[in-house]
């Protein structure tokens, strides 16, 4: 019974909204989640892990030598912005009582040598044994020899990429794979222009960065890590989704005949048909895509984010306000084809520029 | 001799030391670089023929038949025609699988799904497969030519070479 609701909540738009919120209300609640109650986090997930694991096909798909790293990296990831988060809450604790910070405070210094290096030695040998031995143990998941004529059914990115590969499912491999992953390395080399802020270097805080660490992590948490874990548990044969004690059955039937947007609108609303001409086909998809760019930043410039955008200028703002537009409307469209089916907003396939 | 130096290395000869040895290394590179030419040019190609023969028409049954995907082709029988299908998924080439029960060709990277005429109806991939030039030689047998491409977006379907139709 458990399973069969928990199967039903890994439909992508259920486990991606419930991603979305219980990542605000983590942030929002961070005082009780950076306190005592953190462990219950570390106690939930393996428990589930545990209860997970007398499922036969989430035991298989756990044990695999390829995903056995990608849980202790998600335990990792897990346990690296938990500890993030607790510091920069204690820091704003500390300065709402008026003390100095924590990195201020901190009188008792160490010298590097012996102290850092002797740790980073012993680390050194630690790491080195257990490599050995995992490589002794679990065997690299080698396959047999290449052939064009036959893929692996599914076939899956390195699963650094695995988030990248399911952007490729509704977007075209202009964006997906060029477009997108060009924000993600411009935006992020970017960040110290457009941000200058100097709040936050050199100790941890969240109070005082709160606009700049929730949407970093939103980014890095939904938008990475989460389409990692989707790509690796939740995408099986014919790249279907499959809850995690689903069996992976090659034939599962899910009906995905994509609709573009100008066939919602003159075929599904107007009953007219298609328009000869591409532009008259696709005004409506042109329309909502300025319009949701100029709206957005209209609508942040001059009323969500005010007070940035007169501490940034209009260029810095505008710029970072782009980034996070892309970012919504990379979701937007997701869930576009989760619900709707709908394949292209703009789809002028006569000079492959479809959106 | 007035530009003779302590070394007895005079300027006029230095020079022309240079100049042969920039020579020769100029001639070094020219010669490699004609090499690596030749290169591109290989005696033997060990590739696939382009163009082979499958067998006769009334051979095949009615639906798609896998034998020739190693090379690169899917020939599909339909009560009215005989099409060779490219095996390359058009959205990044990969190698999609025909699934029989559901009568469909769907890739295993990202999901894009073609109807057996190689439409495209499911997934991301932007357009059809693309066919190859299908023929009938001289003893009968279908002969597929892969030099040649036939696009459904492009209109090319009605091209007589990209089909056998069956009387």
């Amino acid at each position: 019974m458990i399973k069969i609701i928990i199967n039903w909540l890994a439909l992508p738009y259920m486990y991606v909204s419930i991603a979305i919120v219980l990542f605000f209300l983590t942030i929002r609640s961070r005082k009780l989640w950076t306190g005592k109650a953190g462990g219950l986090l570390l106690l939930g997930s393996i428990l589930f892990l545990a209860y997970s694991l007398t499922d036969e096909h989430f035991r298989g798909l756990v044990t695999r030598p390829d995903n056995v790293p990608i849980v202790m990296l998600l335990f990792a990831v897990g346990f690296f912005v938990w500890f993030a988060l607790k510091q920069a809450h204690e820091n704003d604790e500390r300065v709402m009582q008026g003390k100095p910070l924590d990195e201020v405070a901190w009188k008792d210094k160490v010298f590097v040598w012996p102290n850092l290096v002797y740790t980073e030695l012993i680390c050194m040998v630690v790491a080195t044994i257990v490599l050995v031995v995992w490589s002794i143990y679990i065997p690299a998941p080698l396959e047999q020899p290449a052939n064009p004529s036959s893929s692996p059914n599914p076939s899956k990115a390195p699963w650094y990429f695995l988030g990248l590969q399911e952007m490729l499912v509704y977007f075209d491999p202009w964006i997906a794979g060029v477009l997108l992953p060009g924000f993600i390395i411009l935006g992020l080399m970017a960040t110290p222009y457009i941000d200058k802020n100097p709040k936050g270097n050199g100790y941890y805080t969240f109070k005082e960065r709160k606009f700049a660490i929730t949407i970093y992590l939103f980014g890095f948490s939904i938008m990475w890590v989460l389409l990692i874990i989707n790509g690796t548990f939740l995408r099986g044969p014919n790249w279907n989704f499959f809850g995690p004690y689903e069996p992976w059955d090659i034939h599962k039937l899910v009906p995905l005949n994509n609709v573009n947007l100008s066939e919602f609108i003159y075929v599904k609303f107007l009953g007219t048909g298609l328009p000869k001409h591409w532009f008259f086909r696709e005004i409506f998809g042109i329309a909502l895509v300025v319009g949701y760019f100029a709206v957005g930043h209209w609508y942040l410039a001059k009323k969500l984010l005010k007070r940035f955008h007169d501490l940034m200028g209009p260029v810095r703002f505008h710029l970072m306000a782009f980034l996070l537009l892309v970012m919504v409307a990379t979701i937007a469209k997701m869930y576009l084809r989760w619900t709707m089916n709908l394949k292209y907003i703009i789809g002028i396939s006569e000079f492959f520029f479809n959106i | 001799m007035a530009d003779t130096t302590k070394e007895g290395v005079s300027r006029r000869g230095f020079l022309s030391w240079l100049g042969l040895a920039w020579t020769a290394f100029s001639a070094a590179m020219a010669a490699s670089g004609i090499a690596l030419a030749r290169f591109m040019f290989p005696n033997v190609l060990f590739e696939p023929p382009m163009s082979f023969k499958v067998g006769r028409p009334e051979e095949f049954a009615l639906g798609v038949d896998e034998r020739f995907k190693p090379q690169g082709v899917w020939i599909v029988k339909t009560t009215k025609e005989i099409f060779a299908l490219s095996t390359v998924c058009t959205h990044l080439g990969c190698t999609p699988n025909w699934l029989s029960a559901e009568q469909k060709f769907k890739c295993p990277c990202h999901g894009s799904g073609y109807y057996v005429s190689g439409v495209n109806f499911e997934g991301p991939t932007p357009r059809p497969l693309e066919r190859f030039a299908v023929f009938v030689a001289d003893d009968g047998q279908v002969v597929v030519d892969k030099n040649r491409i036939f696009q459904y977006e492009k209109g090319q379907w009605t091209d007589p070479q990209s089909h056998i139709l069956l009387s």
